[in-house]
């Protein structure tokens, strides 16, 4: 389970998060939704410690993530990034295989490139891929490739920064699907951040929204539509009135 | 009062702020040398960069210093003329480049071509996120990227200062033997009596502190990237700048270090 407690973190006079209080209960998704700037990046990356926030405290069953291991416990993890963030430099297969390529999970290379191959294999890509570079393939394969690298070492937790962002509607049905699908069949505790209510629908146990730093309303996905908080539904139904000002 | 203290308080907050950087420089410089020293390595990582600064830079360090060698043969036998010392060129040469001109012009072509390469390829790896991605992938940044160009630097410029030198002292040859009417032998000899060993240790330590300034500068101001193409832009610009002008000044110290009397 994935807790934050009062949260808070700033850059400059920017109060990014005042006091973000969360339950990620082991197992299930949470989709974290809110207009652009209000924080739902820096959130993800305050779990992860990526950022540090400026005070509040996150835990990960129970233990406060910034004591510890830090090796062990980004071990757990697995990240798919909003723009895939492969590294150019390497082959596709060693992109999927980073972690089992080097550290605490090292494996042969032979095995790491098996692995590799079937976890491209798991998110549609053929093995011809394997030995293309990034730059090679369009962007819904980048993104596969990024969630492949990002079950690659069978993680605990996945975290999904706007994973159908820039991508067309079948595409992103496609991403939304196989979320799905390996959150499930892994059961993996799953932390999505993104603004497509179809992803959401698609991808959620739980919702939350973030605005104004806050946590401003938060439940299971089949509450969403019936949740009677102004912020949420003008959200979900993307009226231009309501309570989030929005800059015409 | 305050207009004419105005210039002086904006001249101290420059100054200031000069003088923080150049900590945070530092400090990142130590810690990029004691990820060189604690496992893990990255083999693979140490041969890229060595091979990306060292041998994909002999042919502009080689080109820089053979036109170099053989103006400045010109220079010193069209200067020596007018007081009647034109066979000074052999030494002048050997001297001129193996102290100065060869680490100096190695140093700045090396942060032209190196620290402006690794300023945008870190600086493009932070604005895609890809150096995030390292961190969770529990990759340490400054193990994986900055160690091992810095290594490399420290390893591969003291070897091409060194081959500057020499190609530098063979440009001069070329020039004085070809078109100077200099005996060959003669030349080559005086060349090489002339030269001692603090010359040469010289050179080549320079060379070591000259690789370290351009690659930690290209890894620093990468690092330390803003947002976007402009960020990635600004990112290699500062890096050559600010790597050409401590190149410089750190000539100005070592040469004092080595040869004041």
């Amino acid at each position: 389970m994935i807790e934050l407690r009062d949260v808070h973190k700033a850059f400059g006079a920017n109060r990014v998060l005042r006091g973000v209080d969360l339950t990620i209960p082991k197992g299930t998704s949470m989709v974290i939704i809110g207009g652009s700037g209000t924080g739902k990046s820096v959130a993800l990356k305050c779990v992860l410690g990526l950022i540090s926030p400026d005070s509040g405290l996150i835990t990960l069953d129970g233990q406060d993530v910034t004591k510890g291991d830090r090796d062990a416990f980004l071990a757990r993890f697995g990240m798919l990034f909003q723009g895939g963030a492969l590294f150019d430099s390497l082959p596709v297969w060693q992109n999927v295989a980073f972690r089992l390529l080097r550290g605490s999970l090292k494996r042969p290379l032979a095995e790491a490139r098996e692995i590799a191959i079937e976890k491209l294999r798991r998110v549609g890509l053929t093995p011809e891929q394997a030995d293309k570079f990034p730059a090679e393939l369009s962007g819904g394969m980048q993104k596969r490739v990024g969630l492949a690298r990002a079950i690659a070492a069978d993680p605990e937790i996945i975290f999904f920064d706007e994973p159908t962002t820039g991508l067309d509607p079948i595409m992103s049905g496609v991403i939304n699907e196989l979320i799905r699908e390996i959150v499930v069949e892994m059961g993996a505790t799953a932390m999505t951040i993104t603004h497509d209510m179809t992803s959401v629908r698609a991808i959620a146990d739980n919702v939350a929204m973030l605005h104004d730093g806050v946590i401003q309303w938060t439940g299971p996905v089949a509450e969403m539509d019936a949740s009677g908080d102004p912020y949420l539904e003008q959200f979900v139904t993307g009226s231009a009135e309501g309570p989030i000002e929005a800059v015409r | 009062m305050t207009l004419l203290l105005s210039p002086l308080a904006a001249l101290g907050r420059s100054v200031l702020a000069g003088l923080a950087m150049l900590g945070r420089i530092v400090i990142f410089a130590l810690g990029a040398f004691s990820h060189i020293l604690r496992p893990p390595y990255y083999p693979r990582e140490i041969g890229h960069a060595l091979l990306q600064i060292g041998w994909l830079s002999l042919p502009v360090v080689g080109l820089t210093a053979v036109f170099t060698g053989g103006a400045l043969a010109l220079q010193i036998y069209a200067g020596g003329a007018r007081f009647n010392a034109e066979a000074v060129v052999p030494q002048i040469v050997a001297i001129g480049m193996v102290r100065e001109l060869g680490p100096v012009l190695v140093g700045l072509m090396i942060a032209a071509r190196v620290t402006s390469s690794i300023a945008a390829e870190i600086a493009t790896m932070k604005v895609t996120e890809q150096i995030d991605a390292l961190v969770t992938l529990s990759t340490h940044p400054m193990k994986y990227l900055v160690a091992p160009r810095v290594l490399a630097a420290l390893l591969t410029v003291p070897l091409l200062v060194g081959i500057g030198d020499v190609i530098g002292i063979l440009g001069g040859y070329t020039v004085a033997v070809q078109n100077l009417d200099f005996n060959a032998a003669t030349y080559l000899q005086n060349t090489v009596n002339f030269l001692e060993l603090r010359d040469i240790a010289s050179s080549l330590a320079k060379g070591a502190v000259f690789g370290v300034i351009a690659a930690v500068m290209g890894c620093y101001y990468g690092m330390h990237s803003g947002r976007g193409a402009m960020g990635v832009g600004r990112a290699t610009k500062s890096s050559v700048q600010a790597a050409a002008i401590l190149i410089l000044a750190a000539n100005f110290v070592l040469t004092g270090v080595f040869f004041s009397v």
